[in-house]
């Protein structure tokens, strides 16, 4: 790294810290070394001097939950293409589900991710283990094992935990391994049969219903056994207004739960899915208008913590089919920023609470470093620019797969430099010389 | 009928996508190819040349015989592919053989298939016109327009006319096509079945939801029975098949409380005793054999309409 970078008249947006004004940042050795007063530092000992005006700059945005694919499914992602398309999409680091094939249930799967994301650079990966061997609901992983190779938490993503004896005892023995438990809330013998959300467009459509309660049950379930415990829980996708209501009222009572909706969740309902629009097929699946208000609000209120993109590539053959035979799932990373400054725009919330969304909280409930930009912490620096309109199309997706019901869309603001470590990850072409 | 009026759809996915202006063209037609199906040769040259081929991935031998007489009496050149049993089976999708049925270069794809939006899909990747017979639980126009049509003959209208559709209107595509053909025609529908099988919202298509058979019958002037599907006892649905008959059946008692002119219908094939006492079923005011006549002349009026224009 010749020399370090300075940022030069950038709003700089650090809850942590308190700050929001025009700043300049030193990065150096790749840690940030001043954050000062537009033009009190100089720029000589930094290779490389960018102007900012008019950009944010704010600590590195952290996406809790993607699902990376490797090992198993390379032709859908791999570490390599999900943490670029994290670049890409402002993000300095990521949490990678454990729904790999194999599962990621053991430190040797947990080492080969840290490897392979050491090896591309270009995001960090923090890699959540299974709470059950195989994620088949039997047995308890090696918590310790997990964590010492280096998870920071525990989930079974993709399915729940059925048994609620597991899920208990799951959240006591993650405490001592200090791991965080996750939570994937679906009753499945509600939803099995669904392939999206119950009412009258499945009526039309022909399609099987998945109820609400589906996911409003088991949200209860594991909010009473995070208090029964004493354990903290994070809720994963959260995507109906009772669930919501339910969290909530968890939180007045003082229990330890913390939850992550989805961009989709607040962008879009079950309507994106008429005319059979395999991509718009998701699990949890889209919703109604009123669960979209109440994912809005809850982000608002404080009732939810983080957006999270549960970044779920799928190939074409994999979603160009029958629409009960397609995956479920959506690429997310590269909308995620955009589409949450669409709630900005609307005065839903400001600019520093979408920091606190999608950087400050992330780091916090994973117990993580980032979600700053205090002097003397690691270089993890997103810059975004609020006003860039860009078409979202296949052509600048970075991702291995292109499954996004926002293909075609006009979308406004977008991260033009991602840093981390004091490297650039990310710089979008035509914004700096 | 506006004289401006063009039947232009390319597919027949669904009555959802049909004008009351669509119906009534088909209608119309398949009234003028019934007489062909009265005469001692039953067959004209309008089809000649084209390719037809049932595609089914469900084992019909009803649906699939309706179309393959109505294709012949036009003279279209026909061809049976079934693949029942293995279409759910992931690595074998329906695009893969409709890629292969394209070598054949058809002119008209008959497609009936286990899954809802299957026909949909099949049309968006193949350039032959394909009509949808049978999709899932999403729709089986030709089922709709057949029920639509021995109405019609029976009553002289459709407009204003009472229908009660009974049974298990959740899984039933026939249900959806009557249910949205019959009150585009200016008919209301009353549904009623255990609460297990009716789906939310089907108001929207055009229904009201009776709690019980007796209500939804009350003044009916069609009464139509849905098969209830044996196989789906793994979802807790409703106790029994006795309880079913004995509540959900339609009975000489219930057809007491319906129009005294009331006729009953069945898309088949019926399970005698159990939706439908067989002394109704075979009685006077069964039109279940009138429905399979029709079929003919309505599959044929399809076939005509979207290929024998060129
Ligand atoms: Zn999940």
């Amino acid at each position: 790294m010749p020399g370090g970078i300075l940022l030069k008249n950038g709003r700089v947006i650090d809850p942590v810290n308190g700050i929001d004004q025009i700043q300049d940042v030193l990065i150096a050795e790749g840690k940030i070394s001043a954050v000062a007063q537009p033009g009190t530092i100089s720029g000589q000992t930094a290779g490389l001097v960018y102007d900012l005006a008019g950009k944010w700059v704010v600590p590195g945005l952290i996406d809790m939950h993607v699902h990376l694919r490797e090992p198993g499914q390379e032709y859908k992602e791999t570490i390599a293409t999900g943490t670029l398309a994290a670049a890409a999409g402002g993000f300095t680091a990521v949490a990678a589900m454990p729904n790999t094939k194999p599962v990621n249930d053991n430190q040797a799967v947990t080492m080969f991710i840290l490897a392979k994301a050491a090896e591309a650079g270009f995001a960090r990966v923090y890699p959540v283990g299974a709470i059950s061997s195989g994620s088949n609901g039997e047995h308890l992983a090696e918590f310790g094992e997990l964590r010492q190779a280096g998870a920071v938490a525990v989930t079974d993503d993709g399915l729940p935990v059925g048994n609620s004896q597991l899920m208990r005892r799951a959240l006591e023995y993650a405490s001592n391994h200090d791991l965080l438990v996750i939570s994937h809330a679906e009753e499945l013998s509600l939803s099995r049969s669904g392939a999206m959300n119950h009412g009258a467009l499945a009526t039309r459509l022909g399609l099987g219903g998945i109820p609400h309660v589906a996911e409003e049950i088991m949200v209860y379930r594991d909010l009473a056994l995070a208090e029964f415990t004493r354990r903290p829980i994070h809720i994963a996708h959260v995507s109906t207004r009772e669930s919501l209501a339910l969290i909530r009222r968890a939180k007045e009572k003082g229990v330890a739960v913390t939850a992550e909706t989805a961009p989709h969740y607040f962008t879009l309902t079950e309507m994106a899915v008429d005319g059979y629009n395999t991509l718009a097929k998701m699990n949890p699946p889209l919703r109604t208008e009123a669960d979209v208000a109440a994912v809005r609000e809850a982000l608002r209120d404080g009732t939810l913590d983080a957006i999270a993109t549960d970044h779920a590539p799928h190939d074409e053959i994999d979603k160009d089919m029958e629409f009960d035979l397609a995956a479920n799932g959506i690429i997310g990373l590269e909308t995620a920023v955009p589409l949450t400054l669409r709630l900005v725009r609307e005065k839903h919330f400001d600019p520093r609470r979408m920091v606190e969304l999608l950087s400050v909280n992330p780091a916090r409930i994973l117990g993580v470093e980032g979600g700053t930009l205090s002097v003397g912490v690691p270089a993890d620096i997103t810059v975004i620019d609020p006003e860039k309109r860009f078409v979202f199309t296949e052509e600048i997706i970075q991702s291995k797969s292109r499954n996004s019901p926002f293909l075609g869309w006009e979308l406004q603001g977008r991260a033009v430099l991602t840093i981390m470590a004091g490297r650039i990850t990310w710089r979008q072409e035509g914004d700096f010389r | 009928m506006n004289p401006e009026y063009r039947f232009s759809h390319k597919h027949v996915l669904g009555l959802a996508d049909f004008s009351p202006e669509d119906i009534q063209a088909v209608l119309q037609t398949a009234e003028s190819f019934k007489e062909i199906s009265s005469r001692a040769i039953k067959k004209v040259p309008t089809l000649r040349g084209k390719t037809i081929i049932n595609f089914f991935f469900e084992p019909s031998t009803r649906t699939r015989l309706s179309f393959e007489v109505a294709a012949k009496r036009m003279s279209a050149d026909t061809f049976n592919i079934s693949n029942s049993g293995s279409s759910t089976v992931k690595g074998e999708t329906l695009i893969d053989t409709a890629r292969n049925l394209t070598a054949m270069n058809p002119d008209c794809i008959i497609l009936r298939h286990p899954l809802s939006g299957s026909a949909r899909l099949l049309a968006d990747h193949i350039n032959a016109s394909v009509i949808n017979a049978g999709d899932g639980t999403h729709e089986h126009p030709s089922q709709g327009l057949l029920d639509l049509m021995t109405v019609r003959e029976a009553k002289g209208r459709i407009a204003g006319l009472k229908i009660a559709i009974i049974g298990d209107i959740a899984h039933s595509r026939v249900a959806h096509s009557n249910i949205i053909g019959f009150s585009k025609m200016g008919a209301s529908v009353a549904v009623s079945g255990p609460a297990t099988l009716i789906p939310p919202g089907i108001e929207e298509l055009g229904a009201t939801v009776s709690r019980t058979v007796m209500k939804a019958v009350e003044g009916a002037d069609v009464i139509m029975a849905l098969r209830i599907q044996k196989e789906r006892q793994q979802d807790p649905l409703f106790p029994s098949l006795r309880e079913y008959a004995k509540f959900f059946g339609v009975s000489q008692k219930v057809m007491n409380v319906a129009s005294p002119e009331a006729i009953i219908m069945h898309p088949g094939p019926i399970n005698r005793g159990v939706e439908l006492d067989p002394k109704l079923a075979d009685g006077s005011r069964s039109l279940i054999l009138e429905q399979v006549t029709n079929g003919v002349a309505v599959r044929m009026a399809l076939l005509y309409l979207i290929m024998g224009g060129d």
